[in-house]
C-alpha cells in the first residue's frame, strides 16, 4: 500500500494552503460576525482553478479526481470552514449533473461553475423531508412541453447566490415504490416562481449562504429533466456518495485546524509555572486528536481513491463520513477546552471552529443515517 | 529577454519546534517552502517576460526533494528549470557555491540573472553578489523596482529610512531582489498541471566539469562551526491571544511598569 501523495498532489496541497492562508485568514472573523462573504474570493479561487477540479476537461474542469478536490477542501477548511464552504460549495450539484445530465445541460452549466461565472445550488431538503428525502412533497407536473414545479425547500446552500438550481421533485408521488417517485430538474434561478430568502442565525459556517426556497408555478422546459424520469432517488444516493467525501475532507481540515491551534496555545500559555504543553492531561488530548485525524484521513482517502478508480463503496463512504465528522466535533470541543476562557471568545479561531464543526454531523447525511448505511452493509 | 532566477527551498521555522542534529538544523519534521525573497524574484521575472516577451529559466541547488521549489516557480509561469543535485555540493561555503552556479550559468546566454537578496535560513546575502563576481558581471542589490531598457536595466535600490537609489547597469547583469517589489501570484491548478508535462534538467558536478575535490566542506574556506538555538531567557513573559488582545496586554504591562506616560 502506498499512502504517499504524488508530486502533483503535494503541489496542489501547498497551493491550496497558500491561497487560503492569504485570502481567508484576515477576513474570517468579519464574515463570521456579519454572516456574509466576499464573492471576489470565490472568483479569485476560480481564476486559480481551485473550483470544480473534479469536473471533466471537456466541461472546462481540470479532470482531476475527488481525491484532489478533497485535498483542496481539507486545506481550505483547516484555515477557515466558512470561507472554505463559501468558495467550494458553489459546485454543489455538479457531481449529479456530471453523472446524469444531458450533454446540453453539462455544457450549459459546468464550464460557468469552473470559470467563476455561476454558482449552483441543490434543492433537496424540505421542511418535512430531511433524512428521508423520499418524503419530499415538492411536485413537478407535466403541462404540455413544460414541467410546473411547486413546493418549498429548506436549508439550501447558495440559495440566494446561485444562477442554477437542481430541484428534487415528485413526478410520480403515488408510486408504490417510494424510491421511484422523484426526479431531478435543472432550472435557472432568475425566472418567476423561484424565490430564495436568506436564512440568518446559523450556528456556524456563517460565511456560507443558506436559504429557504419557495417554488411557485416554476415552469421549466421538458428537457430540464435530469436523466431518467423517476430516477431521482437513486441519482441522489449516487450524488451523496461523492459529496460525502467532500464532507470528510471538510471534517479532517477543521479537526486539523483545531489541532494546530491547540499545539500553538499549549506551547505558549503558562500556568502553574510551566507551559500547558507540559501537563500530561493536555499531551493526551493532542495525541488523541492527532490519531483520530490521521485515522479519519486514511479512511476518506481510501474511499476517495477507490471512487477515482470507479469503485463506489457505499459503506466505506458512510463510515468515513460519520467518523470524520465525529472527529471534528470532538477535536473542536477539546481545542476550546484547551484554550479555556480565551476559547470562549470569537477573537479566537477555536470558538468559530467549535461552532462550525456541528454541521458536519448533520448535512449530507446525519451521523445516524450514516450508521444505518454501515449497519446495512453488515446486517442487511 | 532571457532571465535566470536562482531559487532555494528553506525550512519554515516561524512556529516550528526546532532541534539541532549533528551541528545542523534537523529538517525531518519541518516543512520546506520557497525562500521568500526568491519568490519575489520569480514573480518579477515572470512579469517582465509577460510584458515584453522572453523566457524565465529557474535554477536551484539542493537535494532530490528540493525539486518542488522549481515546480512551484514553473507553475507560476517560468518556462524551464535546472536542478543542481549532487552530494559533492554539500557543505560548500557561499564562494564555492557561486563557482558551481557560475559553471552552470556561464553558457546560458542570460540577459538578466535574479536572486533573492538573501535566504531565510542562512542569510548570507551573498549568492547573487558572488555569482556576479565569478561571471565578471555588474550587479545591484536590494532591488525594489526593475526597468529594463535597450541593453541595460535600471534598478531602484532600497536604502535605509525610506530612501532609494536608482542605478543603471549594462546587460547582462545580476540583481538581487528585495521582498515587497511586487505582490507574488498564487500558484494555480492550471500552472501545476502544466508542470506535469515539463522535464526538469538534472545536473551533477561532473556535468558542470567540476571535480568533487574542488567542492564541499574540504574545498571551502569558511567552515561551519556550530548552530545554537536561542537560550531560554529568564523573566520573559509570553503573551498569547489575538493581535488585539496581545497589544492590549502589552500596553497594560507597559503602563503598569511606568513605560507609558
Amino acid at each position: 500500500m502506498d499512502f504517499s501523495l504524488s508530486k502533483e498532489q503535494r503541489d496542489i496541497v501547498k497551493a491550496a494552503r497558500e491561497f487560503a492562508q492569504g485570502e481567508f485568514t484576515g477576513r474570517a472573523l468579519e464574515f463570521d460576525r456579519s454572516e456574509s462573504f466576499d464573492l471576489d474570493i470565490w472568483r479569485a479561487a476560480c481564476d486559480l482553478g481551485f473550483v470544480g477540479t473534479f469536473i471533466a476537461e471537456e466541461y472546462g474542469g481540470a479532470g482531476l479526481g475527488f481525491l484532489e478536490h478533497s485535498l483542496i477542501t481539507e486545506e481550505f477548511w483547516a484555515v477557515d470552514p466558512g470561507c472554505g464552504q463559501g468558495v467550494l460549495s458553489v459546485t454543489f450539484g455538479s457531481e449529479l449533473l456530471q453523472l446524469f445530465g444531458s450533454e446540453e445541460q453539462k455544457h450549459m452549466v459546468l464550464p460557468e461553475l469552473v470559470e467563476g461565472k455561476a454558482i449552483m445550488c441543490s434543492c433537496i431538503t424540505e421542511p418535512e423531508a430531511g433524512s428521508d428525502p423520499s418524503r419530499a412533497a415538492t411536485t413537478a407536473v407535466r403541462d404540455g412541453d413544460e414541467w410546473v414545479i411547486n413546493g418549498s425547500k429548506m436549508f439550501i446552500t447558495n440559495g440566494t447566490t446561485a444562477k442554477w438550481a437542481l430541484i428534487f421533485a415528485a413526478t410520480d408521488p403515488d408510486n408504490s415504490d417510494r424510491h421511484a417517485r422523484h426526479s431531478f430538474f435543472l432550472a435557472p434561478t432568475d425566472g418567476p416562481g423561484f424565490q430564495a430568502t436568506k436564512l440568518t442565525g446559523k450556528l456556524g459556517i456563517r460565511a456560507s449562504d443558506t436559504a429557504e426556497v419557495a417554488l411557485s408555478n416554476l415552469r421549466v422546459p421538458a428537457d430540464a429533466l435530469v436523466g431518467q424520469l423517476g430516477q431521482g432517488f437513486s441519482q441522489l444516493m449516487a450524488f451523496f456518495n461523492r459529496t460525502r467525501l467532500h464532507i470528510c475532507a471538510q471534517a479532517v481540515g477543521l479537526a486539523r485546524g483545531c489541532l494546530e491551534e491547540s499545539v500553538k496555545h499549549l506551547k505558549g500559555r503558562m500556568q502553574f509555572g510551566q507551559p500547558l504543553a507540559g501537563f500530561q492531561v493536555n499531551r493526551f488530548k493532542v495525541a488523541e486528536m492527532a490519531t483520530r485525524i490521521r485515522a479519519s484521513r486514511n479512511l476518506y482517502w481510501e474511499a476517495a481513491w477507490s471512487m477515482d478508480r470507479g469503485k463506489v463503496d457505499h459503506g466505506l463512504i458512510a463510515m468515513a463520513k460519520w467518523f470524520s465528522a465525529r472527529t471534528a466535533v470532538e477535536a473542536a470541543d477539546e481545542a476550546l477546552q484547551i484554550h479555556g476562557g480565551y476559547g470562549y471568545f470569537d477573537e479566537y479561531k477555536v470558538q468559530r471552529l467549535y461552532r462550525d464543526a456541528k454541521i458536519l454531523e448533520i448535512y449530507e447525511g446525519t451521523k445516524e443515517v450514516e450508521k444505518i448505511i454501515v449497519a446495512g452493509t453488515l446486517l442487511g | 529577454m532571457k532571465i535566470l532566477v536562482l531559487v532555494k527551498n528553506v525550512p519554515e521555522v516561524a512556529e516550528a519546534e526546532l532541534e539541532i542534529e549533528q551541528g545542523a538544523l534537523d529538517l525531518e519534521d519541518l516543512e520546506m517552502v520557497v525562500n521568500e525573497w526568491d519568490n519575489y524574484a520569480v514573480e518579477e521575472a515572470v512579469r517582465l517576460t509577460e510584458a515584453a516577451g522572453g523566457d524565465v529559466h529557474l535554477m536551484t541547488l539542493g537535494g532530490e526533494d528540493d525539486e518542488d521549489v522549481l515546480r512551484r516557480g514553473l507553475a507560476m509561469g517560468a518556462h524551464s528549470a535546472t536542478h543542481l543535485c549532487d552530494e559533492a555540493f554539500e557543505g560548500s561555503d557561499p564562494t564555492t557555491l557561486a563557482r558551481v552556479f557560475a559553471a552552470a550559468v556561464k553558457d546560458g546566454g542570460y540577459d538578466l540573472i535574479l536572486t533573492g537578496v538573501q535566504s531565510a535560513d542562512l542569510g548570507q546575502a551573498s549568492t547573487g553578489v558572488l555569482l556576479a563576481q565569478e561571471l565578471g558581471l555588474p550587479h545591484a542589490t536590494m532591488a525594489i523596482a526593475l526597468e529594463p531598457g535597450a541593453g541595460e536595466v535600471t534598478v531602484t535600490r532600497e536604502l535605509e529610512n525610506n530612501t532609494s537609489e536608482k542605478v543603471a547597469l549594462p546587460l547582462p547583469a545580476v540583481v538581487t531582489v528585495q521582498s515587497g517589489i511586487n505582490q507574488p501570484r498564487y500558484v494555480s491548478i492550471m500552472g501545476i498541471r502544466k508542470v506535469r508535462k515539463m522535464t526538469i534538467e538534472m545536473l551533477e558536478a561532473g556535468d558542470l566539469g567540476l571535480e568533487s575535490q574542488a567542492l564541499g566542506r574540504e574545498a571551502s574556506s569558511v567552515a561551519g562551526q556550530s548552530l545554537a538555538l536561542p537560550p531560554v531567557g529568564e523573566g520573559a513573559q509570553m503573551l498569547t491571544g489575538s493581535l488585539d488582545s496581545v497589544c492590549g496586554q502589552a500596553a497594560a504591562i507597559l503602563r503598569e511598569k511606568g513605560g507609558l506616560a
